[in-house]
């Protein structure tokens, strides 16, 4: 059975203008010690989406789906305390921003041992053992005198550990990275990648690793998905989305990548830009962009369609018969 | 720290400087003669008149009688009140107590009332709650003292009769004075009909002085809740699965504490300032009355030495504050 299933979700947020859907009938599955990578062009709905199965959308957000299931709990159907219990216990997360996402006016020490006090308990010593321990695991030195600093005395990449130790500190079964190497200098990037692989394989556990780093998702993920202006357009395992992509989307992507065009005088673009919120497209959201646009493409959206290993929504995929 | 706080005694210097020049020439500016003033109707003759200034040093030039009170000062020296005789300290620390009991009964009232109000008009942005607050708020902050104090008379003294109209306690009650604050010292000797009586007394008193500071601390709070409730720790702090008590009660509030506390120190100087419309409505034993009178009847030293003495008092608050802003915002403690 799936860890996480998601289908047809989407979050349409209230704004003075009407209300605007920033994702749109996402399904996605993630079996438990599986890597799944989003990808997805800034605004793509990729950060959205993870929110949503944290429960953490903003107010004004409206999250609806047919299903949105955790290890047997229907997410839709738990009250706040029981969704609680299963958001920074089981299903955990890290964000982009280390250096904001710490809370300036507490100790790491303090911030470390909130989520374990919260959800499992304990003695003042076993919490602190249990966090000098986490810190070690993530590779932080001296973990013993860093429990009393503060955020400000750390660097970027000390932050994005001490958020990794947060995040695994009650084991969970599910950690969602939402591009965490993004805000981090090239060389801490590596760090924190390998240190998060390095941590879903000794435990275990499920990771859902959001970027637009293509290269990163191609080295560590079983499975890919990508978004486009809110929409999963294509989700297939890792290795035969980027040998034979099937979106022209996807394919769009992979060739705009530096490394797949060397000796070529420009990079390949992809012309046109992402649609707004406001200004969606008829039909395939893709379509003004598409080289391989057809009249039947402007008529209708898409449904995502089964192919081979997993889905697209595209209705004259690349390389069908 | 300690560097930090030398700067800031350093700089305390010059403050108390000014206050001394500023109001030793204003209270002189303005039309009046003391002496005159004690004969009144009564016409004075002109030897006893010039005995009078010359004992008050008054017949020296403009700049010498500066010189001297800065030299007194110097020595510890605030003076004596040309009408009672008594020394200017004295007079302030047996009043002093009185404005301090209301003061603090004010901005007490208007802490405990304002931050709730603030945090829970930032929680539920745009409800009618908030509105609410925010107008009420408004209009608090925008009240005169001396009307806003008449209004609650008027209500709830003459109409109502539920509280007396002025002073500090009931005439038939009599309490041993050992703190100072008719309150404390009712409830250690255990009168508790004083103790009524005093606290019929200072409610008003405290709400019509409390007002603007209420007022002031709801918005500052709202305003600061809601930058602080949209920063990234707090989504963090949601992503760890905390209950909403704590997300806004302790990781939220600690940020926005920050330029509240500051707002509710700079509410010091004009609780002070308040307090002397308020003390004068309601006829209050305090300092601000006590000044009021002696502006009215040009006693120079009194107007000098208690104006300086409240004016040490709000720099000494100020410094507080400064530190213990140090205390609440860890990047502010080991930055310097």
């Amino acid at each position: 059975m799936a860890l996480l299933e998601i289908k047809n979700l989407s979050v349409a947020f209230a704004t003075h203008g009407g209300e605007v859907r920033a994702v749109e009938g996402v399904d996605l599955t993630v079996d438990e010690g599986q890597v799944l990578g989003i990808v997805g062009e800034s605004g793509s709905g990729k950060s959205v989406s993870s929110l949503a199965v944290m429960g953490l959308v903003a107010a004004n957000g409206r999250v609806t789906a047919d299903r949105m299931s955790f290890a047997g709990h229907d997410l839709m159907k738990l009250g706040p305390r029981q969704r609680r219990g299963i958001t920074g216990r089981d299903v955990a997360m890290i964000f982009q921003e280390p250096m904001t996402s710490l809370n300036p006016c507490f100790t790491v020490g303090f911030q470390l041992t909130e989520g374990l006090r919260t959800h499992l308990g304990g003695s003042r010593q076993e919490l602190r053992r249990r966090a000098v321990e986490l810190l070690d695991q993530v590779g932080i030195p001296d973990p013993d005198t860093r429990l009393g600093a503060f955020p400000h005395q750390l660097s970027g990449g000390m932050c994005q550990r001490v958020m990794i130790a947060m995040a695994i500190a009650c084991n969970p079964r599910l950690l969602i990275a939402d591009e965490p190497t993004t805000a981090l200098d090239v060389t801490i990037q590596r760090q924190i990648l390998e240190l998060l692989l390095d941590l879903q394989r000794k435990r275990g556990m499920a990771l859902i690793l959001i970027t637009h780093n293509m290269g990163v998702v191609a080295e560590t993920a079983h499975r890919v998905a990508v978004m486009y202006a809110g929409q999963v357009v294509e989700e297939r395992p890792a290795a035969e989305l980027f040998r034979h992509p099937r979106h022209p989307y996807t394919a769009a992507l992979l060739e705009a990548l530096p490394e797949r065009s060397a000796g070529q005088r420009r990079l390949p673009a992809i012309p046109g830009m992402v649609p707004g919120l406001g200004d969606r497209p008829e039909g395939c959201l893709f379509n003004p962009r598409c080289g391989r646009v057809r009249d039947v493409c402007r008529a209708a959206r898409p449904p995502l369609l089964p192919t081979d290993g997993g889905a697209v929504r595209c209705l004259l995929p690349l390389g069908a018969a | 720290m300690l560097r930090f706080l030398l700067t800031r005694l350093t700089l305390i210097v010059p403050t108390f400087l000014g206050v001394t020049l500023l109001t030793f020439a204003m209270i002189r500016l303005i039309p009046g003669d003391p002496i005159l003033l004690i004969f009144g109707e009564r016409n004075v003759e002109e030897s006893v008149y010039n005995q009078m200034k010359a004992d008050l040093g008054l017949d020296k030039p403009i700049l010498v009688q500066y010189a001297y009170y800065l030299g007194d000062l110097a020595h510890g020296k605030f003076g004596t009140s040309i009408i009672t005789r008594t020394p200017v300290l004295s007079e302030f620390l047996s009043l002093f107590p009185a404005t301090v009991e209301l003061s603090l009964t004010a901005i007490t009232l208007a802490v405990l009332i304002g931050l709730p109000a603030g945090i829970i008009a930032a929680v539920r942005r745009n409800s009618v709650f908030d509105h609410t607050v925010m107008g009420a708020s408004l209009t608090g902050y925008s009240m005169p003292i001396f009307w806003w104090g008449l209004l609650l008379i008027l209500l709830f003294s003459v109409t109502l009769g539920w509280t007396p109209v002025s002073g500090r306690m009931a005439v038939k009650y009599f309490v041993e004075p050992v703190t100072g604050f008719v309150l404390l010292d009712a409830a250690m000797a255990g009168e508790w009909g004083a103790f009524r009586s005093a606290l019929q007394h200072l409610i008003l008193p405290a709400a019509a002085l409390g007002t603007i500071p209420l007022a002031v601390i709801a918005r500052m709070t709202r305003s600061s809740m809601l930058e602080v409730l949209n920063e990234d720790y707090i989504r963090t702090a949601r992503a760890k699965g905390l209950p909403p008590w704590r997300v806004v009660g302790l990781h939220a509030l600690r940020n926005a504490l920050i330029p509240v506390i500051t707002v509710i120190g700079l509410q010091v100087g004009a609780l002070l300032s308040g307090a002397i419309l308020t003390e004068t409505i309601f006829s209050w034993p305090g300092i601000g009355k006590w000044l009021i009178e002696s502006i009215r009847r040009r006693d120079y030293p009194v107007v000098q030495g208690g104006v300086l003495l409240a004016a040490s008092i709000v720099m000494l608050v100020n410094l507080t504050v400064d530190v213990m802003y140090g205390l609440i915002n860890p990047r502010i403690r080991k930055g310097r």
